[in-house]
């Protein structure tokens, strides 16, 4: 508790300009470079070999050490109370939005291993899933303060197996004799059709309002059609007003997507997991897509198989916009090394290793003017390596969010002891009431 | 004694030699401590009670010549207690535990009713599903639920009640915990609507998580909105118009003078009053586990809460092996000091024993509370008039005061003390004894 009001406390006092000297600074868009960064009001002010120091700055001596931007993460599930809306295959009325969890443990690891930015997705149980939450991992603030303040609305889309299971047969039977109820679809197909269909209703939506608000303007007495929340942020998605992030995995899946999104004058702004990219890069790279990709976790799946620790590389070659996310909120603390792999497979550069967790999930969220780089103007989320952050023997020392360090490698170390100390303390004290708190509970039965 | 065997015999002749008929119409409580709750502890006075009413309370007040009299030296009366939330009375709820409908799979099923085939799932906002808000406690109540006594017997003479099986629950009703006919009993109706965050579960329709819910209570909400002004366009230009639906689901959230809405934790306190606001509907949270994180916020939105008696214990269904996190040691640890940060915060609040295993535990559990911080006085505000000014019954129950409806309790000593009796409950005016101890099993008794 004293951890969280502490990291609390750090956080909201105006804190004075910081500069970060000495170290090997990888702005990711502007080459790399032994120099100093400076911050001041949540925002990187200067960066350079040499720079001026802001009277009464707080001096991070980073000698030896490396700063790049934080990491963003562009699919993940940390932080909400319910990922899957999974009863209906159209589930767009659901956000994240309403389910923060901004005491989740998973923040803070996330945290910890360098990630300020996260996309919180819904989960790929139907074809059209529930709307999407940008975060910042500000750890001890409450739900207002995790929010990422103007991050353009997403929602989750997802082809292929999850959104095509019917759900369960025998549970759905269960004590009735009536036939067991089973959602649509189940087949690739009826995936399609679930979308178009989809799409179709929120234009006869859209067209309702349309028509209802000209006759109101005319002044005629009518009723208001029904406001519909799922058709809402499918009109949105017409209207190219909130990005589509869709699940996918089979190359013929993604040219499916595609090709009905072209129908609807629809952009898809990401494809997620993407694992046969590499097939079809050139037509993602034509729709203007962006992939968001593992580097080499594949097979979990029958859909899954036909993957290569090659396709963000191929893609990138291809023109591709292409991002590693991590899925999971353990793989989420060591994005850096999921980058370099890219690196031995596919060879790509230092940078555009580099650019897979920064600047180009930046990019498919829209939030490229904020962060995913060291640059002036840009949000101070800054994490600093011991080591070179491409390396597995790199570990976090320091995380800053908007200028304020959220994160201290050796803060946590002594923080841990105190941890322990205080649930030693608290567990005896359980103990000692116990037997007392026995004769307390009684025979407990409620009468029937 | 004699009311055992009553209560083998039926209902109706229950009533008659069970209470009613023996007790007069005016009764004079004299020479007691008299704890009015509402004005300053009267040393020594008399409480006067006429046809169900609070005809005169003070020191002076004079025990009229038709009165029967009871010899209060030694003894202390307080207003009878008010159980903030249950659903007593209704033989078709569970324990009114907080379903915040935390966790990834959802709140869990609802309990299953026995009734009709199953509907199929939900398949969406539209099919209207785990929504009864039409459903009304005061239409419900069943005056032979044997749980009733037990709450009466451990000092409770009144309670709000409420249908508690859906995420749309229904309507609550303050009742009166005794009286021979439901329409006795009836003291307020409707109260408010009992939400709940339960879900179907994945194979049980919409919704089937905690999103789903809250979606889905937007859209209820919206629709309710939509309904209202289409039924008044429509009254006020038929011609020319299509005539909306009628809706039971949709009349059912527009006659709710309130909503109850679940919260644990500082993160759902923060959610559901956000939503309460949204929702534009007066909102009282109820549950409050770990309350005493977020009295600051309660207080910024101006909330009332109904804290949940039953503090979280260890379940002893655990692996004895598996330490818990700091997290959940925290919570057993502070939970019984909610009550009292929220009194310094200055967040009106009531208890509730509707979740305890038995009525008779709601006196270890405040004690609890008392040693968390809360001053003793507050204690019993919080079963009294605090719930009766939530509820917006403080104009007849909650105090003892002239006019009030004359619900009381009488007891050898200080409430919520370990070795204090309660001697006697007055409902409307009628006298009870409770059973003299084991004052715990009445129930299995008769059962």
């Amino acid at each position: 508790m004293k951890f969280l009001l502490f990291l609390t406390a750090a956080a909201l006092t105006a804190a004075p300009p910081i500069v970060i000297q000495n170290a090997t600074v990888l702005t990711v868009t502007k080459g790399a470079f032994k120099g100093s960064v400076v911050v001041q009001d949540g925002k990187i002010k200067e960066v350079g070999e040499k720079v001026m120091i802001p009277p009464g700055a707080q001096i991070i001596d980073a000698s030896g050490q490396y700063v790049m931007p934080g990491i963003i993460d562009a699919h993940s599930h940390i932080a909400a109370d319910s990922i899957n809306e999974g009863a209906v295959s159209v589930s767009s009325m659901v956000g994240i939005e309403d389910v923060l969890d901004p005491e989740d443990i998973g923040i803070y690891r996330a945290l910890a291993g360098g990630v300020t930015t996260v996309n919180v997705l819904h989960g790929s149980a139907n074809a059209i899933g529930g709307k999407c939450q940008v975060i910042k991992t500000r750890w001890g603030k409450d739900r207002e303060g995790i929010l990422f303040e103007g991050a353009k609305p997403g929602i989750k889309f997802a082809l292929g197996e999850n959104p095509k299971r019917q759900g369960n047969v025998s549970a759905s039977r269960t004590g009735s004799g009536a036939p067991p109820v089973l959602r649509y679809p189940a087949t690739r197909m009826g995936v399609e059709d679930v979308i178009r269909q989809a799409f179709n209703d929120a234009k006869t939506y859209q067209a309702e309002w349309k028509g209802y608000n000209e006759r109101k303007a005319r002044g005629e007495t009518v009723i208001p059609p029904k406001r519909d929340l799922k058709l809402d942020a499918l009109v949105e998605v017409l209207e190219g007003k909130r990005l589509v992030h869709a699940h996918c995995y089979r190359a013929d899946e993604i040219l499916m997507l595609l090709r009905v999104a072209d129908e609807f004058g629809v952009k898809i702004k990401t494809l997620q997991h993407v694992l046969e990219g590499y097939k079809v890069a050139k037509e993602i790279k034509e729709h203007g897509a962006g992939a968001s990709t593992f580097s080499d976790w594949w097979a979990y799946k029958v859909e899954a198989f036909d993957a290569i620790p090659y396709n963000a590389a191929i893609m990138v070659k291809k023109g591709v916009l292409v991002s590693l996310n991590s899925d999971s909120g353990e793989l989420m603390r060591r994005l850096n090394t999921e980058a370099g792999k890219t690196m031995k497979y596919g060879g790509l550069t230092e940078t555009e290793a580099l650019s897979l967790i920064t600047i180009n999930p930046a990019k498919q969220l829209d939030l490229d003017h904020r962060i995913g780089s060291i640059e002036p103007g840009k949000d101070a989320d800054l994490v600093i390596y011991d080591k070179h952050p491409l390396s597995s023997f790199a570990k976090v020392q320091r995380v800053l969010i908007d200028g304020a360090v959220y994160f201290e490698r050796d803060r946590d170390l002594t923080e841990r002891q105190q941890r322990e100390q205080r649930k030693k303390q608290l567990l005896e004290k359980e103990k000692q009431s116990q037997p007392q708190q026995k004769k307390n509970a009684g025979p407990g039965r409620r009468p029937a | 004694m004699l009311r055992y065997f009553c209560r083998l015999l039926c209902a109706a002749a229950l009533s008659l030699s069970g209470g009613i008929a023996e007790t007069p119409a005016v009764i004079a409580i004299r020479n007691a401590r008299i704890v009015t709750v509402s004005g300053p502890v009267i040393a020594k006075g008399t409480v006067v009670v006429r046809n169900g009413l609070i005809e005169a309370v003070g020191e002076n007040a004079a025990p009229p010549a038709d009165a029967w009299i009871i010899d209060g030296a030694g003894l202390t009366v307080y207003p009878g207690l008010i159980d903030a939330m249950n659903t007593l009375g209704l033989s078709d709820s569970g324990p009114m535990t907080a379903a915040t409908g935390g966790g990834r799979r959802g709140g869990g099923p609802p309990p299953t009713t026995s009734s009709g085939p199953p509907a199929p799932p939900a398949r969406g906002p539209e099919d209207r599903p785990l929504n009864t808000s039409y459903l009304l406690a005061a239409d419900q109540i069943s005056p032979s639920d044997r749980r009733i006594e037990a709450a009466r017997n451990a000092g409770f003479t009144s309670a709000v009640t409420f249908p508690n099986r859906n995420i749309f629950s229904g309507q609550g009703a303050v009742i009166n915990l005794a009286g021979e006919r439901a329409g006795n009993m009836v003291v307020h109706s409707p109260t408010g609507m009992l939400l709940t965050m339960r879900s179907a579960g994945f194979s049980g329709g919409f919704p089937a998580s905690l999103m789903g819910v809250i979606a889905y209570i937007r859209q209820i909400y919206l629709d309710a909105a939509q309904y209202k002004t289409a039924k008044e366009i429509y009254a006020a230009h038929p011609v020319g118009n299509r005539r909306p639906d009628y809706d039971k689901h949709l009349e059912g959230v527009l006659a709710a003078p309130r909503i109850l809405l679940p919260a644990g934790n500082p993160k759902e306190i923060e959610r559901m009053l956000r939503f309460g606001q949204e929702l534009q509907q007066d909102t009282i949270l109820y549950g409050l586990a770990e309350g005493y994180r977020a009295a600051g916020t309660l207080k910024r939105h101006n909330a009332k809460a109904l804290i949940d008696l039953r503090w979280p214990e260890k379940s002893r269904d655990t692996d004895p092996e598996q330490i818990d996190s700091l997290r959940s040691l925290e919570m057993r640890d502070k939970a019984p000091s909610t009550a009292a940060e929220l009194k310094k915060a200055g967040v009106p609040f009531a208890f509730y024993a509707g979740a305890l295993t038995q009525p008779s535990d709601t006196s270890k559990a405040v004690k609890k509370a008392i040693d968390a911080g809360l001053p003793a006085a507050d204690a019993l505000r919080a079963l009294t008039l605090s719930p009766a000014e939530i509820f917006g019954v403080a104009d007849r129950l909650g105090s003892i005061d002239k006019g009030k409806i004359a619900n009381l309790i009488v007891t050898d000593g200080e409430l919520f003390q370990d070795r204090t009796k309660i001697r006697y409950v007055l409902v409307d005016g009628v006298k009870y004894e409770p059973a003299p101890e084991p004052s715990a099993s009445p129930s299995e008794s008769t059962r």
